[in-house]
């Protein structure tokens, strides 16, 4: 005999079956594209380098060993790898200060927009992609001759006279923190605007008509009410920011790596591919640690329901 | 620390100079002056568009008036920030604080205006108290019914103590029962407060049970201002008279006028007293308002109007009388049910409805 709660039973299995079964194209394709890279990027950074890039397919630890260690090439002493450290180091500190960047510009920036009139806002934002138009590398190069000695800038202000001698602006930290603040910028402003534009401006009005100063609504009002915004605008900058390749490449020239630099120079002229798969994989890790820390943190003191 | 449920407050008084508001080419207020009383339950009341809410913010320091001022017990504040008058808004959508507790909104204005804790936290309990929500301060106000967070809105404005509080439709998304014990609250509360309220409500029978003095508003402009017996017994124009409840406007002529009475004469002939309104001297041909419940209905020849009886209207409590008057216009009249079964009267029968003493009122128009 079958039990009404055995038909029941059967019909739930038969559910879940089924809908595996329709999730299986998104399944398929979450794997190809992002599980299935990530997999093969780990197995090669546990294999060892082959004589001219490529990798022998041989088990070998020396790949994730070169992350930390150098060993020398002479008389084999194994020293802290510092150089690796220091550009991780770097690289975070260049993506943690671009993100700030983008959110001081990116929030009044989004603010404005979400504050015009319905009609002009499509406008305003369309204003702001159109630099998605135009390819990475063309817009950088943009940036450098703003920047550079005989660029706009430093013309400029010789014209003027406020300055004698042209300032250094390329090849400096703060030409790729302005570079990828550029070409971050939107990826700021677009999750900003969509919460903010959900915020409701009574809200704001409710907080004057409490005698809160305007650093007072902005701080208690509006900036809980987008945080969902404001994390997801960071994510959206942080993570490409800090494994950053074509900014650097040019406007740091070739002595200010970031990581997305050291990696490719495995890849290249270093002939260690399992170094580099390796330094990947370190990658993904810190941007793991520092998506679930920080998520963690801005909903705890987000209060209770909008963290 | 102060406590909430003494008389002794001082109500700001609000003074309105020759207010205009434009929005572009929009005029939306046209020279409003108005004087709300110290301690006042004010009313403004008009159909919705009339520029009600833009009056109150302009109060409250949303919006900056075009032309005019806006004075707290004298003192000219139209220029100042909203964050820098001691007037406080209840919201027509409540605008509660979504991120906070029941409790943080409530003490909101008053960590903004830098006071102690222990004095906000002892305010909080008070207010929680005075509207009813004792236990509920650590709620998020997002699990509060429609009822509950209009009391979070009410005590958050309170909260702060402000000389006056503006209220604009508070109670008209609130279901019709809720609305009548909110409205006895309202009362309740700024009678304990001594609060100047500024009441916005499109609702006539809102306004007359509530109000001190109503302010009556059409297309940006203030038609009168009066107490609920004002308004509804000497509405000064024609404006006035059909908004607020039902109205019989009849033709006559001045015979003479006397103090503060005028005889006039129907065009059946018969001749009444009516009152006039101030400021003006009535003569010739005039519109009389009379109200439905000021007239009855008598068998045929007895009164001062004659016609044919078009319609019985019953409402329970009330029959309404629909006649046609010989000449054209119909009347209606208002008769209590004071006992049960039938009327007495017939369709279709001639009839004569005879007007009370002193009710008529003639209009300014
Ligand atoms: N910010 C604004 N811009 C343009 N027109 C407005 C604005 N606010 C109100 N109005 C117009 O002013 C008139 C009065 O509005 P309002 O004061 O809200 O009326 P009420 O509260 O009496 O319904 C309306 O016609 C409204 O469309
Ligand atoms: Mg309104």
């Amino acid at each position: 005999m079958v039990s009404p709660q055995d038909v029941s039973e059967q019909r739930q299995k038969k559910e879940i079956r089924d809908r595996w079964f329709l999730s299986a194209p998104a399944l398929i394709l979450i794997l190809a594209a992002s599980v299935g890279p990530l997999v093969i990027v780990l197995l090669y950074s546990f294999l060892a380098p082959g004589n001219y890039g490529d990798v022998k397919w041989e088990f070998s630890t020396e790949g994730w060993f070169n992350v930390l260690f150098s060993r020398d090439i002479f008389d084999d002493t194994v020293s802290l790898a510092d150089a690796h450290f220091l550009i991780f180091w770097r690289s975070v500190k260049l993506a943690f200060a671009t993100t700030i960047f983008c959110l001081i510009f990116g929030f009044p920036t989004a603010y404005f927009i979400a504050t015009r009139a319905p009609h002009n806002r499509s406008l305003w934002l369309f204003l702001i992609t159109i630099p998605f138009w135009t390819n990475m590398l063309i817009r950088t190069f943009a940036i450098q001759e703003v920047i550079r000695s005989e660029g706009i800038i430093n013309t400029l202000l010789l014209k003027i006279g406020i300055i004698s001698a042209p300032i250094q602006m390329m090849f400096t930290d703060f030409a790729i923190m302005l570079g990828m603040t550029y070409v971050f910028l939107p990826l700021m402003v677009l999750p900003l605007y969509a919460s903010l534009e959900k915020l409701d401006f009574r809200l704001v009005e409710a907080g004057y008509d409490l005698y809160a100063s305007r650093f007072g609504v902005l701080w208690r009002i509006v900036i809980p009410l987008v945080k969902p915004g404001i994390i997801a605008g960071s994510i959206l900058v942080f993570v490409p920011a800090l494994s950053s390749y074509v900014v650097p490449r040019v406007l740091g020239g070739g002595k200010n790596l970031m990581v997305g630099n050291l990696i490719e120079l495995q890849f290249g002229q270093g002939r260690n591919w399992p170094l580099g798969a390796a330094l990947s994989v370190t990658l993904v890790i810190i941007v793991l640690f520092a998506m679930l820390y920080y998520v963690r943190n801005a909903s705890k003191s987000g209060g209770s329901a909008h963290g | 620390m102060t406590d909430t449920r003494t008389t002794a407050a001082h109500g700001g008084a609000i003074g309105l100079h020759g207010i205009k508001k434009w929005f572009g080419t929009f005029q939306a207020v046209d020279n409003v002056s108005l004087d709300i009383r110290s301690n006042e339950f004010f009313t403004l009341l008009g159909p919705s568009g009339c520029g009600k809410t833009t009056l109150l913010r302009m109060i409250a320091g949303f919006e900056l008036p075009t032309e005019g001022q806006v004075l707290l017990d004298g003192v000219d504040i139209s220029r100042l920030l909203p964050n820098q008058r001691p007037v406080n808004t209840v919201f027509q959508n409540y605008a509660l604080f979504p991120h906070l507790t029941v409790a943080e909104n409530i003490g909101f204005g008053l960590k903004m205006l830098g006071k102690p804790k222990s004095e906000i936290d002892s305010v909080v309990k008070d207010m929680l108290k005075l509207v009813h929500l004792d236990g509920r301060g650590n709620n998020p106000v997002t699990q509060l019914s429609g009822g509950q967070q209009q009391r979070v809105a009410l005590a958050r404005a309170l909260a702060p103590r402000p000389k006056v509080l503006l209220l604009d439709e508070p109670l008209s998304a609130l279901d019709l029962k809720l609305r009548k014990s909110m409205q006895m609250e309202l009362k309740r509360l700024q009678l304990e407060t001594g609060i100047t309220f500024v009441f916005v409500t499109h609702d006539q029978e809102e306004a007359l049970t509530m109000s001190d003095r109503i302010a009556v508003m059409s297309t940006g402009t203030v038609r009168q201002v009066g107490s609920p017996w004002d308004i509804y017994d000497r509405p000064a124009e024609r404006f006035v008279a059909d908004f607020i409840g039902e109205t019989n406007f009849l033709e006559a002529e001045v015979i003479s006028v006397s103090g503060e009475k005028a005889r006039v004469r129907l065009s059946s002939g018969a001749e009444i007293n009516a009152t006039y309104p101030e400021g003006i001297t009535p003569k010739g041909k005039v519109t009389i308002v009379v109200r439905p419940e000021h007239a009855r209905l008598g068998s045929s020849g007895s009164g001062m109007l004659e016609g044919v009886l078009d319609d019985i209207v019953y409402l329970g409590t009330d029959n309404h009388f629909h006649v046609k008057v010989d000449g054209g216009s119909t009347f209606i009249v208002r008769q209590q049910n004071a006992k049960s079964g039938h009327c007495g009267f017939s369709e279709q029968e001639r009839v004569s409805i005879a007007i009370n003493d002193d009710v008529a009122q003639i209009l300014r128009d």
